[in-house]
C-alpha cells in the first residue's frame, strides 16, 4: 500500500540512474515528510544499516536497495519533535565501516566524535542555544583546587556571569563533566542566553570534570566530600557567593547525574538545588544489575536511596529521553523523590542520551531551579 | 480613550531607550529648557551609569539617585529595615496568593474563549469570567494596598529622619530641575524607591519623560506581562498601584517581543480585563503625549481592542 511518500513515487517510476540523481537533488536527507523519516544511501555496498541509539527498537535497521542502482532507503516512523542521532553501516567486501550520513549536514558532537542527527517535524534548534550578539558574554577562567579527597589537584572552570559584581551575592551551580557541558551543550552560549532574557539570574558555574568518571561520579564518598568540604567552601570564599542551600545547585548528566544526587544525599540541606539529566539510576529489586561492573556501586547507592532517600534538597529538576534505556530507571525515581516532599519537575523529550538532548533541556530546567527577574524587568 | 482628570504640564512615554534612544528629540520637541533630574534606580547597582544619557541628552543632568539613598536608608536605619522587609515578605505572599486564584479565573476564560456555541448562550458567560478576573484584579489591588496602609501608619518613613533628610535633599535637587526623565529596569525596584520619598508628588507638577519600565510605574496600576515565559502560562498580573500620573493609560513596553500580538484571543483578554484603561504598546521608537489637552501617539503605538485587534493608538 502505497504511503504516499516521495520515496514510493520514485519506486513505482522504476527508476533509472537519472531519475534517482534528479531525487537526490531534489530533497533534503533524511527526508521527513509526516511522522516518517526516509534515510537514503548512495552508492555501492552489500548491505546498508541505520545504527541508532533508540531504546526499543533493533539498534541495526537494514536499508533497501532500489533494484538496478546504487540508492539504498530505509523508512522509519517518526513521531512529531523527534530528535534522532544516528549513523550508517555500509558492509562492502566484507568489511563494516561506520560512517556519518553524507547526505545530511547536521552533525552533534560528543567526546567520541559525531553522529548525523535527524530532526523530525516540530523539532527545532532553540534559539536561545546559538549566539545571540546582544546577550553579553560570560568569562570562563580556570583554577587550581588542591584536594585530600581525591588526592592531587583538579582543574575546575567557573563561568562568571557579564557585570558580575563583587557586592551582590550570586547563585552557585556545580556543573560536572563542566567542561563537556560547554563544548557539547553550548552551555556558556546557553547561560548568556537566559540571563540576557533575564530568565534567569546572574549565576555562577563551576566547570569539574574527572579523570576517571565512571569510578569518581558512582557516588564514591570522596568525589561528594571533594565538592562539598573542598570546592564550594573554597569558591565560596573567593567568590561573591550566596552560599546557603537556596544558592547552591548540583548538575550532571548520566552519571554526573548520579555523582550529584549521591553528592546532595551524603550532605542534606547543604544543597538546595538539582539538576539531573538522563541519570544513570540504574538500581535492583532483587538480584544483580545487568549493566555492567562499572555501575556495580551505582546500584548499591540507588538501591540505598531508594530505600531511605530523605529530603536531601528542596527543588529537583529531572530529564531524560524517552529514546534512552534509561527513561525506565528516571520513571521510576521520580514518585520516589516526590514523596519525600521535595519539589520535584520531570520532563521526557522524544530524544536520546546525548548532549544535545540536555542543552534542549536547560532552559527549562535552569529556570525552574532559578527563576529570573524576567517579569519584573523592562529596560 | 479618556482624557488626564487635572490640568497636568506635559507627559511623554516612550519605547525603550537603550538601543536607539530619541529621548532627546522628545525633550526637544517639548520645548524644555533646563536640567533634566533622573531617576534610574530601577537599574539598581547600575544607577550611577548615567553618562551615556547626559551624552545624549547634551544638557546637564541630576541624578536623583533613589536606589542608593533607600539603601543607606535601610542600612542605616534597623527597625524601618526589618519592617520593610517584613512588609515586603507579606507582598510577596499575597501576590502567590492573587497568583493561584488568577490562574484558575483565566483558565476559565481560556477554556469559554475556545468554545463554540450559540452567542447568545455563550457571550453573557465569556464577560461573567472576565468580570470575575477583573474582581479579582480589583480586590488584589484592595489587599496590597491595605498592606501599604499599614506600613505606612504604623511606620510613618516620610517623617523618619532617616528618610526624611534625603527627602529634602531631593527637594531641593527637585526645584532645579525643568523635567524629570524615568527610566526603566527593574518596575518593583523602581516604584518602591519611588514611594518611599514620596518622588511621585515631587514630580508631579514638572513635564515628565517615562520610557520603558519607567512608563509603567507611572500608570494607574503597575502591570507585569509576557506570554512566553519559559514556565507557566503567561498570565499578566496586577502587581500593585501605580503613581497614577498618566490617567488611564496602561504602557506595555517591549510588547512585539513580551507579547502574542498574533493571537487575537489573547489580545482580546488583555483589552477586556483592563478595559478601563487603554492598553497601548511602547515598543522601540514608540512616543506617546499629552500636552496638557490630549494624547498623541506616533506611528508605532498599538491600542490593544477588546476584538482582538490592534489600531494605531491612542484612540
Amino acid at each position: 500500500m502505497s504511503r504516499g511518500l516521495a520515496i514510493d513515487r520514485l519506486l513505482a517510476r522504476q527508476p533509472d540512474a537519472a531519475a534517482v540523481e534528479r531525487f537526490l537533488a531534489r530533497h533534503r536527507f533524511p527526508l521527513v515528510e509526516g511522522s516518517t523519516a526516509t534515510f537514503v544511501f548512495r552508492g555501492e555496498a552489500d548491505e546498508v544499516l541505520l545504527r541508532h541509539w533508540i531504546w526499543g527498537l533493533p539498534s541495526a535497521r537494514p536499508f533497501q536497495r532500489v533494484a538496478d542502482t546504487e540508492l539504498w532507503y530505509l523508512v522509519e516512523e517518526l513521531p512529531a519533535g523527534s530528535r534522532v542521532e544516528y549513523k550508517l553501516e555500509v558492509v562492502r567486501d566484507g568489511g563494516r565501516e561506520l560512517l556519518q550520513d553524507p547526505l545530511n549536514p547536521q552533525l552533534a558532537r560528543d567526546p567520541f566524535g559525531a553522529n548525523s542527527v535527524c530532526q523530525a517535524a516540530g523539532y527545532e534548534t532553540p534559539a536561545w542555544t546559538l549566539p545571540d550578539p546582544e546577550a553579553r558574554p560570560g568569562e570562563i577562567v580556570e583554577m587550581a583546587v588542591e584536594s585530600r579527597a581525591l588526592g592531587g589537584r583538579r582543574r575546575v572552570g567557573v563561568y562568571l556571569p557579564a557585570r558580575l559584581r563583587p557586592t551582590r551575592r550570586y547563585p552557585l551551580i556545580v556543573a560536572h563533566d563542566g567542561f563537556d557541558y560547554l563544548r557539547y551543550a553550548a552551555l556558556g552560549t546557553v547561560l548568556d542566553n537566559l540571563i540576557h532574557r533575564l530568565e534567569i539570574p546572574q549565576v555562577v558555574v563551576a566547570l569539574t570534570d574527572s579523570p576517571g568518571r565512571l569510578e569518581e561520579y558512582a557516588a564514591q564518598p570522596g568525589h561528594a566530600r571533594f565538592v562539598t568540604e573542598e570546592l564550594v567552601p573554597k569558591l565560596e570564599r573567593e567568590l561573591p557567593l550566596r552560599g546557603g542551600p537556596s544558592g547552591r545547585c548540583l548538575m550532571g548528566a548520566s552519571f554526573g547525574a548520579v555523582a550529584s544526587l549521591a553528592t546532595a544525599w551524603r550532605y542534606p540541606g547543604f544543597y538546595g538545588r538539582l539538576l539531573l539529566q538522563s541519570g544513570s539510576f540504574a538500581f535492583t529489586d532483587i538480584g544483580v544489575t545487568h549493566r555492567g561492573p562499572a555501575f556495580e556501586p551505582v546500584v548499591e547507592f540507588v538501591n540505598a536511596f531508594r530505600r531511605a532517600p530523605g529530603r536531601c534538597v528542596e527543588r529537583l529538576f529531572v530529564s531524560c529521553g524517552v529514546y534512552e534505556s534509561l527513561i525506565y530507571e528516571n520513571r521510576s525515581l521520580v514518585p520516589l523523590l516526590q514523596r519525600t516532599g521535595m519539589e520535584v519537575r520531570y520532563v521526557e523529550a522524544r530524544d536520546g542520551h546525548n548532549w544535545e538532548n540536555w542543552r534542549d533541556r536547560l532552559r527549562e530546567g535552569l529556570s525552574w531551579l532559578f527563576p529570573g527577574p524576567l517579569w519584573m524587568v523592562y529596560e | 480613550m479618556t482624557y488626564l482628570l487635572f490640568p497636568s504640564p506635559p507627559r511623554v512615554l516612550l519605547g525603550p531607550q537603550r538601543l536607539r534612544p530619541f529621548l532627546v528629540e522628545a525633550v526637544r520637541r517639548a520645548g524644555i529648557e533646563g536640567p533634566i533630574g533622573v531617576v534610574t534606580a530601577g537599574w539598581q547597582e547600575r544607577e550611577e551609569e548615567v553618562d551615556e544619557l547626559r551624552e545624549h541628552l547634551g544638557r546637564r543632568v541630576v541624578n536623583l539617585r533613589l536606589y542608593q539613598r533607600a539603601e543607606q536608608v535601610l542600612a542605616g536605619d534597623r527597625e524601618l529595615f526589618r519592617a520593610y522587609r517584613d512588609r515586603q515578605e507579606r507582598l510577596r505572599r499575597l501576590q502567590e496568593l492573587y497568583r493561584l486564584r488568577l490562574a484558575y479565573a483565566l483558565d476559565a476564560v481560556r477554556d469559554l474563549q475556545s468554545r463554540r456555541l450559540a452567542p447568545e448562550l455563550l457571550e453573557p458567560e465569556r464577560s461573567a469570567a472576565i468580570a470575575t478576573v477583573r474582581a479579582l484584579d480589583a480586590h488584589h489591588l484592595a489587599r496590597i494596598a491595605e498592606v501599604h496602609a499599614a506600613f505606612a501608619e504604623a511606620w510613618r518613613p516620610m517623617e523618619r529622619d532617616s528618610v526624611a533628610r534625603h527627602r529634602q535633599e531631593l527637594a531641593a535637587l527637585a526645584a532645579q530641575c525643568a523635567a524629570f526623565g524615568v527610566a526603566g529596569g527593574h518596575v518593583a525596584v523602581l516604584l518602591n524607591r519611588l514611594r518611599l520619598f514620596g518622588v511621585g508628588e515631587m514630580m508631579a507638577d514638572k513635564p515628565l519623560f517615562a520610557w520603558s519600565g519607567g512608563a509603567m510605574v507611572l500608570a494607574r496600576r503597575l502591570v507585569l506581562f509576557h506570554d512566553h515565559p519559559p514556565q507557566g502560562r503567561g498570565n499578566a498580573e496586577v502587581l500593585e498601584a501605580g503613581l497614577g500620573l498618566v490617567g488611564d493609560v496602561l504602557p506595555l513596553p517591549h510588547a512585539r517581543r513580551r507579547l502574542d500580538l498574533a493571537d487575537p484571543s489573547r489580545v482580546a483578554l488583555l483589552a477586556s480585563r483592563f478595559a478601563g484603561e487603554a492598553c497601548l504598546t511602547l515598543d522601540d521608537g514608540a512616543e506617546l503625549s499629552w500636552n496638557g489637552s490630549r494624547w498623541r501617539a506616533n506611528a508605532e503605538v498599538r491600542k490593544l481592542l477588546p476584538d482582538g485587534t490592534l489600531t494605531v493608538g491612542p484612540r
